[in-house]
Order: structure tokens, then sequence, then C-alpha cells
């Protein structure tokens, strides 16, 4: 080739290091983010985030919501486990609201939320397996995953951006089908989970692939906002269930599974002793809520009329029931004027609302504090001078999810 | 045990009438300072043995556009995990100059939450190692989530928001429909009901 059709940037054969774009499409990236790393030979010398592919301003639209129509916006957030996050939007509200929600509507919620955590955990630990060549362990628990979307479809018909739940409890009492669904995942699932274990937890290859990868330490992961399992992955035992607990939490017997390095393996362990943490507490709930008995076993939402929607043939013949309910559709309930900060222990860490009312229809500002967003910016420092391959294994084992990056 | 009041307290001690505002909203802790001390405060809440607010929940901002000379806030959650309290601390700032000193010297969580910040109010983070957008594009010249910029597309006249709860409520920003159809009906010619005749 003559001379003129090389034209290489300034500056370039000089140059000893090569820039890699990883993503925005990567099938490695799991999600729509971009990485520009600079890489020296295959180790890392520098790497660049750039976020906001899939930006929806959920922030702002949301200025121009009643509170329920936010709840399918916070779906949208984490999608491997949206029925936390629309829980941690409806205690947001009721906190706001000082709505008291019945014994039973909270059991019910813990079981739901830590299904929707068991999900999450799944996909994150099953991915690292991928990502390291360990196709099976992903492909085999993924029945279980669709079981737990099978028992959301029974309780709000939805399976991935769920909606579950109203201000104040749930939209309907679970069925029978529901709980015997949950029966079946509770006697199936630990011989699941054991196998999916057996897996990769002693797996050599497993082992040396993820010990001392993408490393943090407590001090710099406490710095860096870290909250959720990869906090505790790095040794501090801050759980918002514990902490701050809602939903009735303080009734659960639980431990909080901590690691000490905070590396990659350390995250894949912490995520797989949480779900069997979780699910005792669905065990747990699950004979909470067989307790009630009579009356009390048919409770499933707090009495709120003004938010929630009252019963179909109630509107039709009811006066009272017809204008909330009109009400409530059209978004012309006036929320009480406060500011409102809460937090959800979500499936990545702390999942917070905050919410700022001025007595309108609609929040006057609504933020949500990302645990993604947050610790997705550390990820510089986890990977720098390690090899790419390992990198990729951070990514997936921090669980970074780009709805929830994005909002 | 550490509670609000001593949080308050000590707040007082060192600061004297320049934090104010105290309010606890949901049991929360909230107070604000003047907007050049948010460094001086975070700092003392930081290291102080006592108060140890040593982890960043979040940092956002809010517009205030009718509180004049304090349009905008930068809100900071802090946590003290060893005691498990959490206060919520304010400093307001003009929109002419909106110059907030950055965090990200104290907390490298801040960093992000700056620039998201920047992105959406515009608010200047002095010192920041890397103030640039974040979420949206580069190319973007104005801040999205200030409050004078309306949702809805401000052409559309098939819809009377009013009538649906969704305009004039929070008094700023939008104007009603019919506005917007008397500017566009310089344009265009429209039948009685309103809608264009194409």
């Amino acid at each position: 080739m003559s001379e003129q059709h090389i034209k290489l940037p300034e500056g370039s054969i000089e140059k000893t290091t090569t820039t890699l774009n990883l993503g925005p499409t990567h099938p490695a990236t799991h999600g729509v983010m971009q990485n520009i790393l600079e890489l020296d030979g295959e180790r890392i010398v520098s790497a660049e985030q750039t976020i906001g592919y899939i930006h929806r301003a959920f922030e702002k639209l949301a200025e121009r919501r009643p509170l329920a129509q936010i709840t399918t916006l916070t779906d949208r957030m984490n999608y491997c486990s949206s029925p936390i996050n629309n829980m941690g939007w409806h205690l947001t509200c009721e906190k706001l609201l000082g709505v008291k929600t019945p014994k039973r509507v909270d059991y019910l919620r813990v079981i739901i939320m830590e299904l929707a955590r068991i999900s999450d955990h799944l996909i994150c630990n099953s991915i690292v397996g991928v990502d390291a060549g360990a196709y099976t362990g992903f492909l085999y628990v993924m029945q279980y995953r669709e079981l737990i979307y099978e028992i959301y479809e029974e309780v709000c018909g939805a399976r991935l951006t769920t909606n579950i739940g109203r201000i104040g409890g749930f939209e309907r009492n679970f069925n029978d089908i529901a709980f015997q669904k949950l029966e079946k995942f509770l006697s199936e699932y630990p011989k699941v989970l054991k196998e999916f274990e057996n897996l990769f937890q002693r797996n050599r290859i497993f082992m040396e692939r993820t010990m001392g990868t993408g490393a943090i330490s407590a001090e710099r992961a406490l710095n860096y906002g870290f909250t959720g399992p990869n906090l505790r992955a790095a040794g501090v035992d801050y759980d918002v269930r514990v902490h701050t607990p809602y939903s009735s939490y303080e009734d659960f017997q639980f431990n909080i599974p901590v690691g000490t390095t905070g590396d990659n393996y350390d995250r894949w362990l912490v995520r797989e002793k949480e779900m069997w943490e979780s699910l005792s507490i669905i065990e747990q709930a699950y004979q909470k809520v067989q307790e009630f008995k009579g009356a009390e076993a048919e409770v499933y939402h707090a009495d709120v009329p003004e938010y929630y929607l009252p019963p179909k043939e109630d509107v039709y013949t009811k006066m009272e029931a017809l204008i909330y309910h009109f009400k409530i559709v059209m978004g012309e309930t006036e929320i009480p004027k406060g500011e409102v900060y809460q937090a959800v222990e979500g499936g990545n860490g702390e999942l917070g609302f905050y919410l700022i009312s001025d007595g309108g229809r609609t929040p006057y500002r609504l933020h949500f504090r990302r645990p993604c967003f947050v610790y997705y910016q550390a990820y510089e420092e986890l990977t720098k001078g390690g090899m790419l391959s390992d990198a990729i294994m951070t990514m997936s084992s921090l669980n970074l999810i780009a709805g929830e990056l994005d909002a | 045990m550490l509670t609000n009041d001593i949080i308050k307290q000590r707040l007082t001690e060192k600061f004297a009438e320049q934090v104010s505002n105290f309010e606890e909203p949901y049991g929360m802790l909230t107070f604000e300072a003047p907007v050049e001390l948010n460094l001086k405060v975070l700092n003392f809440l930081y290291d102080d043995e006592e108060l140890k607010f040593r982890f960043m929940t979040d940092l956002t901002a809010v517009h205030f556009p009718n509180d004049k000379g304090r349009e905008l806030a930068v809100v900071y959650h802090l946590h003290n995990l060893s005691d498990n309290i959490r206060i919520r601390f304010k400093v307001f700032t003009a929109i002419g100059k909106p110059d907030v000193y950055t965090a990200t010297g104290l907390f490298s969580t801040a960093n992000w939450m700056e620039r998201e910040t920047y992105d959406f109010y515009g608010i200047n983070f002095v010192g920041h190692p890397n103030l640039k957008r974040i979420l949206n594009v580069d190319e973007m010249d104005y801040f999205p989530m200030r409050k004078e910029f309306p949702l809805e597309d401000s052409t559309r006249i098939d819809k009377d928001d009013e009538m649906f709860g969704r305009g004039g409520t929070l008094g700023f920003g939008t104007e009603t429909a019919r506005d917007r159809q008397e500017v566009i009906s310089e344009n265009e010619k429209h039948d009685e009901t309103g809608r264009p005749i194409v």
C-alpha cells in the first residue's frame, strides 16, 4: 500500500498501550455501558466508564405523576429484582402518608422481596459463572427463577416489570396457586442451590479465576458508598434490613454473611450465603402468614381509601367508592407536605427514595439513590493493574444493571 | 448513644448561629448552613470523634425557582454507621452563581453524585476533578431538571392539562394549554374545538 492510504493518528507509532472500547453493546457487559480501557498487553492501565445510554429521566417524569403511577418507573430500575423497588416505593409513600400496614401485609411483602432477592443473586452468581466459562449453572438455575416469576405472575399478573403491590398493601390476596408454587419452591430450591454451589464454590478453576481479582478494602468500599453484598464482601456488616428495619423485618431471625477481602470470590460467596438466609426468611414469613386465621387471613391491604383503589363492584354502586376511584385513577389526590427518605435493601444494596412533596398532586422532587450508580464509579480502582478477562468478571460480580445505573 | 439533640448541640457549639433551620421531618435531623461553609460542616461531621458521619448515602439538588437568591439546594444525606443515625444537610445557592465546594476530597462517592447533580441542575462543584455530564449527552446546553423545563411537549394543544391535575398546580414553568393555543394559532388555523385544520 502506498503511503497515502495509511493515515495513522499522530503519536500512534510511539504509543505502547492499546485503547479498547468495551461496550456500549458488548455481550460481556450484560447491559448498555461503555468502558474505554487503556491496555498494556492484557493489563489494564486505566478505565473510563461512560454511562447514560438508557437514561430515561425517571426523576423528571416522576415530577408529573401521581404516586401510584411512579411504581411502574421503579420497575425499570433494577429489573432483576423489581418487586423490591416497588415495595421500596410503596414504603416511601406510606411513610409520607403515615400509613400503618397490617402484619400480614408486611409478611407477604417480605416473602415477595426475598424471592426477588434470590432471583437477583441467582442471576448475578450464575452470570459470574458464565463469564468464567461455566454455562451449565446458569441454564440450570434459570428454571427456578422461572418458578419465582410464576409466583409473581399469580400475585400480580406480570413477570419482569412487576408493578407489584399498591400503596397500603397488595392489589389482591395471594391465591392458593401462589402458595402452592411457593411451597414447591421452598421444598425443591435448597437442593438445586446446593447443587449450584457444588459446581462453583470449591471448583479449583472458578476459585483461581475469582480469588484476588477486583478486590477492595472495607475502608475504600465505605468511602465509595458501597452497600449491599458488595460492601459486605469487604467485611462491613451493614444491611438496611437490620439497621433500619422496614416491613417488619425485625420479626425475623437471619444472619448477615460477610466476607473479608472484597474480591470477586467473596462477593460470589456473600450472595450465595444470602440466598440461604433469604430462603430461611421466606420459610419464617410463610409460617407466620399461615398463623393468621379467620378474617385476619383475608387481610391484604391497609385502610387508605384515598390511595388504595376500591373494589370494582363498589365503584358501580357506591358514590364514595366512585369518587375515590376517579380521584386515584386521574391522580387528583393532594399529597401531604413533607420530606422523606426511605431506604430498602435492594438486590445490590441500599436503594433509597428521597421524596419532597409541596402539597401538590405529584412529588415536587423525587430522587432515587441507586446502588449500582454509586458503586460503578469504583470500577477503575477495582480493575486497574488487572487482566482484561478479570475486569469482565469484576463487572458481572458487582452485578451492574444498566437500568439502575441510568434511571 | 448519639441522638438528634446531641448532634444539634455539637453543631451549634461549633458553628453557632451559622447552622440553622433545624427540623426533624420523619425523625431525620435536617439543617442548613451557608454555602461557603459546606466543606467545613462536612469535615466537622466526618472528623468529630462523637459524630462520625463517615458514610455519604446520597447527594442531590432541588430547585426552588420562587426562592430568590437561594434557588438551588444541594442536599447531602449522611450516615453514621456505628451509631446508625442519619442526617440531612442542605446548602442553598443562587442560580446565577451556583458555586459549591466539592466533597470529593472527603468522599470518593461524591464524584459521580456531583457529576449527576451538575448534569441535571448545573451546580458548579468547585474543585471537582472531572466535572462533566454523566447521564445526558455532552452536547446538551441546558440543565433539564430545573423547573423551567416542562416535561410535556409545549406545542401540544389536544389536551387541557389543568383538567387532569397536571398543569398549574405547582405554580410555575408551564403555561396553560389555552395560552399555548393562542401562540400557536397565530401560525395555524384551528376549528372551534381547538384542533388544527390540516
